[in-house]
């Protein structure tokens, strides 16, 4: 593995609801290597949002918080910062864009501003050249006429458009790390691909680290040299991907991969997973997903699984399959 | 926007109204027909004449320039004190909308002591002890009447917290000021606008009132108020000192609100299907 940009240890965030302490994000590790590209997966609710917003400490309070862990980033232990140095963290060395291009940009201001008003803080650029750095950034995320571009409205833009414009802000501080929230979910297919590649080649020109989170398989595969499973606030496997899709080893993870529509298949029924994700609030004893697992044993009942770790990089929180189909450490 | 406000007749009508006030009030030195301050002591309570065209008060003054300068003195009113409370609002209101928690509880809870106390006898108590400067009754009613404004722009600013873009500017590493001022606020204003026109109207009606119990612009200076309370006492032989300054605070604070309320209309989102 590439050394370690961001290490996150144990990572615990919760939020106080009607109905009581929810663990959105229940003791997550991972590790994001400079320059490397990083799959967070799961269902909607998983805790992969609430994960990248609380890399950044961006979790809503009173609401929200986080309970414990540490987010290092290059060694700096980010939860304990003071508010004014975390500012100097976000946006200028790690930034993070939005699954919604329509609603994360403010609709009353021209998207050249608000690039170059990123630009400014950070930079320390004047008004004229923080302007003329906002085109230059629109050029880099190929949108056609940018000086003019720039002077336009989000709603005069379409959705591809708005999210290059918010990848550009979200560049235009040169960061080390860009956490991209499901950056093409509310786009049309053609336009993902093109989002995507564009994310892929600006992460290599610009060598930063990319923490994509999708539950688009296809997407992962395709982009991704890690991926990180989650599950109800856990991740429950993790790996090189080419691995992790050929050879998945928690039931989880197969039970997903099964669930995606191939090309060529016979045509049939769509394999599913059997059950529901549980509530947060009402997670079931030991492992949280024995529930909806054909390996289940009693012994899942007890005993809420750790990452267990296996093979080159590999980890799966399963004892149960990591003993029976043979993985050693 | 402006073609659908064109659409609707009553605002149309209030617009009309604020205008020509506006450009009576700014050119009064220039229409108004005689000295609002000249006595004339062979031409005391005339009735509307060629001459006067709206008679003369009982120390011979013209009514019509003195109603001219008045709408000086309800324009100025209107405008500083919502100025004044306008600001008020927006600060304490974005502050609690945006901070929540015990930040909000706070503000709002001063708030709410604010607008138990009866807001005229607040003002009354207040100009008791300072004198009752056209500049001091500006200051007390826009101190005294922020708390409207102020509730909108926390319940606008508490929805615009949860939408993506303010997210997206703390990620850009922007300090909180910056984003209510720069993202928070001027998505909010449309409807502060609204309540800072109907805000002018009260703000008129208060000032009128004060003046009309003496305790507001103070003679010889002009205002409709203190025109209407001069006009009380010859009701009987002079009705045109009562009627001209009632109507045209009537006309006034009609006109106010037939804009706010079509400027609502119009920028209010949840009734664009009508």
């Amino acid at each position: 593995m590439t050394t370690p940009l961001l290490e996150v240890e144990n990572l615990v965030t919760v939020f106080q609801t009607s109905e009581g302490v929810v663990r959105a994000v229940d003791g997550v590790d991972f590790r994001v290597g400079a320059g490397e590209t990083v799959a967070l997966v799961g269902e909607s609710g998983c805790g992969k949002s609430v994960s990248a917003l609380s890399i950044l400490r961006l979790v809503q309070a009173p609401a929200g918080r986080i309970e414990s862990g540490r987010v290092l980033l290059d060694g700096v232990d980010l939860a304990g910062l003071p508010e004014p140095e975390m500012r100097k963290v976000r946006g200028a060395r790690i930034a993070m864009i939005f699954q919604e291009p329509m609603t994360s940009l403010n609709p009353v201001l021209t998207v050249g501003f608000q690039i170059a008003e990123a630009v400014q803080l950070h930079r320390g650029l004047s008004r004229a050249a923080a302007w003329a750095e906002a085109v230059k950034m629109l050029e880099l995320v190929e949108i056609p006429d940018p000086a003019e571009r720039a002077r336009a409205y989000p709603h005069q833009l379409s959705g591809g458009m708005r999210q290059r414009v918010m990848i550009a802000m979200a560049l235009s501080c040169g960061p080390e790390l860009l956490i991209a929230d499901e950056p093409t979910t509310a786009l049309d297919v053609t336009i993902q691909a093109q989002i995507l590649e564009l994310l892929d080649g600006l992460r290599a020109r610009l060598g930063m680290a990319l923490l994509l989170i999708t539950h688009d398989l296809g997407v992962v595969a395709e982009r991704a040299e890690r991926v990180l499973v989650m599950y109800a606030g856990r991740v429950v496997e993790e790996g090189p991907v080419s691995e992790v899709f050929s050879d998945p080893c928690h039931p989880y993870t197969k039970g997903l991969l099964r669930s995606v529509p191939r090309l060529g298949r016979p045509r049939s029924k769509l394999d599913t997973i059997e059950g529901f994700v549980p509530r947060l609030t009402e997670l079931p004893s030991g492992c949280r997903f024995r529930n909806r697992c054909e390996f289940a044993e009693p012994q899942c009942a007890v005993v809420d699984p750790p990452l267990g770790k296996f093979g080159a990089g590999r980890g799966a929180a399963c004892p149960v399959r990591i003993r029976d189909e043979g993985r050693n450490a | 926007m402006l073609r659908r406000l064109m659409a609707n007749p009553l605002a149309v009508t209030g617009a009309i109204i604020v205008v020509v006030l506006f450009f009576v009030a700014v050119a009064a030195p220039l229409i108004a027909p005689w000295d609002p301050f000249d006595f004339d002591a062979k031409h005391v309570l005339e009735a509307p004449s060629r001459a006067h065209l709206l008679g003369t008060d009982s120390l011979g003054r013209d009514v019509l320039s003195r109603m001219i300068y008045g709408a000086r003195v309800s324009l100025m009113v209107g405008f500083v004190a919502v100025g004044i409370s306008t600001a008020i609002g927006m600060a304490l209101g974005a502050t609690a909308g945006f901070f929540g928690g015990i930040v909000d509880a706070v503000i709002m809870r001063f708030v709410d002591v604010m607008l138990t106390f009866p807001t005229v006898f607040l003002i009354l108590a207040v100009i008791a002890y300072l004198d009752a400067s056209i500049w001091n009754i500006m200051m007390v009613i826009g101190l005294t009447s922020w708390m409207g404004v102020c509730r909108l722009v926390r319940a606008e600013v508490m929805s615009l917290r949860e939408r993506d873009f303010m997210v997206a500017a703390q990620a850009l590493g922007m300090r909180p000021a910056r984003i209510i001022v720069r993202h928070a606020l001027p998505n909010a204003l449309a409807p502060v606008f609204v309540s800072a026109i109907l805000g002018v109207a009260g703000a008129i009606l208060v000032e009128s009132s004060l003046s009309f119990l003496g305790l507001g612009v103070q003679p010889p200076t002009a205002s409709w108020g203190n025109i209407l309370t001069e006009g009380k006492s010859t009701l009987g032989v002079a009705w045109w000192l009562s009627v001209c300054p009632g109507l045209a605070i009537l006309i006034t604070v009609l006109g106010y609100n037939l804009l706010g309320e079509g400027l609502r209309d119009v920028l209010d989102p949840r009734l664009k299907a009508r």
